[in-house]
């Protein structure tokens, strides 16, 4: 089967890899680039454990091929941190306990700072909604949400 | 399985009709993604649409009436305010299908392609008598959306035939649409019964009407009866009663775990119900 050469930017580095027409963008993250923050819950787009932003639209990378992210710019959760300095979503959610087993925690990441950066300030039924793609199934979902309208508050004190 | 990025829809339909094996179009791929991967399609060739010129534009032309690319995404819709001040019920159809990730990449087109008697933004297009343009191995036909579902995941579309654009037509004056759509939870689920009504007033007098129903039959259909008793009247209660039960009447659904045949047919009633009272004073300005 023919190879398809892929070049793309992630995290904000130019990037390439070659996939199979078949390999979702998720496979080609975690086993051709070694990004595995982005996790494989349902593979059918359901529970969003694999959030990445695909040109700043936020999507499932199970339900993207690796060959469609040609010429794309890509953010994971890697992407998040600035090196050592976690980003303020990271930290609340570990002053929070906002997590148990960890699983759906990347996606939600991605999902929050992608609400955040187009809304700095949601109310708690937008954040739900918006959140309504990622699920939890240790059902923490209070500490998250409690997480994130805190964050929202201190990202927009900063400002 | 080979994977083609073509840079015109003619092109697109040219690999298509040439084909040999499963061929599939590639939009949002939230449906096709997870048949391929769930096994329960296997392409031969995959023909991703994306890249084409205009594919991705929503265009307001000189008529009034609006061309929505075929890999338009939900979000896309949702975020231009102009579309959705004339339109509201076809956006929020479509608004409603899956989480934030699912409208970061599910298209209009996709959902009437896939042919689900369920599918969300049907109705609504249906309603807003909206119609497709088709490009295919003997030139470009417009085709109404009407026309396009044949049974349970089976559309009037033939082999090369690849959807490039949806039509809307002209909003005008005095118009309004709306869909509701019923399931057992808050979001991400389907549709037990979906309703979309678009209509026109002249004061308070309906002059134009269409009514969809989704879910409650093997392919969405417009009630024309609801048509025949709205146009030329008021809406009271007791029209609206009669709506209620002409979308009942026209329910012939199934049970299945989301809902019995008695709670559908009882629930589309409700749910005409209260669209058309919604579009109704949207068409006059009430919101």
């Amino acid at each position: 089967m023919n190879k398809i050469h892929v070049s793309t930017t992630v995290n904000g580095d130019d990037t390439e890899f070659l996939c199979d027409p078949r390999e979702t963008l998720l496979d080609c993250l975690r086993d051709k680039l070694n990004l595995t923050g982005a996790k494989e819950g349902c593979g059918t787009g359901d529970c969003g454990a694999c959030s990445v932003t695909l040109d700043d639209r936020l999507v499932c990378s199970c339900l993207v091929l690796g060959a469609e992210a040609e010429g794309k710019k890509i953010q994971t959760v890697e992407g998040i941190a600035n090196g050592d300095q976690l980003h303020p979503l990271q930290k609340k959610f570990i002053e929070y306990a906002a997590l148990q087993c960890g699983i759906c925690t990347p996606g939600i990441l991605v999902a929050t700072k992608s609400l955040l950066e187009k809304n700095p300030n949601p109310t708690e039924t937008e954040v739900r909604y918006w959140l309504a793609g990622n699920l939890c199934r240790c059902t923490g979902y209070d500490k998250i949400i409690r997480a994130i309208m805190d964050t929202a508050a201190d990202m927009r004190e900063a400002h | 399985m080979e994977y083609y990025t073509p840079e015109s829809f003619n092109k697109a339909s040219e690999i298509a009709t040439n084909a040999q094996g499963i061929t599939r179009f590639l939009a949002g791929g939230t449906d096709v993604l997870v048949q391929l991967r769930t096994d329960m399609i296997s392409p031969d060739i995959l023909i991703d649409i994306k890249n084409i010129p205009g594919a991705k534009e929503i265009e307001c032309l000189t008529d009034g009436s609006w061309r929505i690319g075929a890999a338009v995404t939900g979000a896309e819709m949702s975020e231009h305010s102009e579309l959705k001040a004339q339109w509201p019920g076809l956006v929020e159809a479509m608004d409603l299908i899956g989480s934030t990730q699912i409208q970061g990449r599910a298209t209009l087109v996709g959902n009437l392609c896939n042919g689900s008697p369920a599918a969300d933004s049907v109705p609504a297009m249906m309603a807003a008598n909206a119609s497709v343009l088709v490009v295919g191995p003997n030139g470009t036909r417009e085709l109404s959306v009407q026309d396009m579902p044949v049974s349970p995941g089976k559309t009037s579309l033939s082999k090369g035939e690849v959807i490039s654009a949806v039509l809307i037509p002209a909003r005008g004056n005095n118009g309004g649409d709306a869909y509701l759509r019923f399931i057992p939870r808050t979001e991400m689920d389907i549709a037990v019964v979906g309703c979309g009504v678009n209509l026109r007033t002249d004061g308070e007098i309906i002059t134009e009407a269409r009514l969809c129903l989704g879910a409650v039959t093997p392919t969405i259909q417009v009630v024309s009866e609801v048509t025949k008793l709205l146009v030329g009247n008021k809406l009271d209660q007791t029209i609206l009663d009669a709506v209620a039960k002409a979308a009942s009447a026209a329910s012939k659904p199934i049970t299945d775990k989301r809902g019995t045949i008695e709670y559908r047919i009882e629930v589309a009633g409700v749910l005409a119900k209260r669209a058309t009272k919604i579009a109704y004073d949207r068409a006059r300005g009430l919101k």
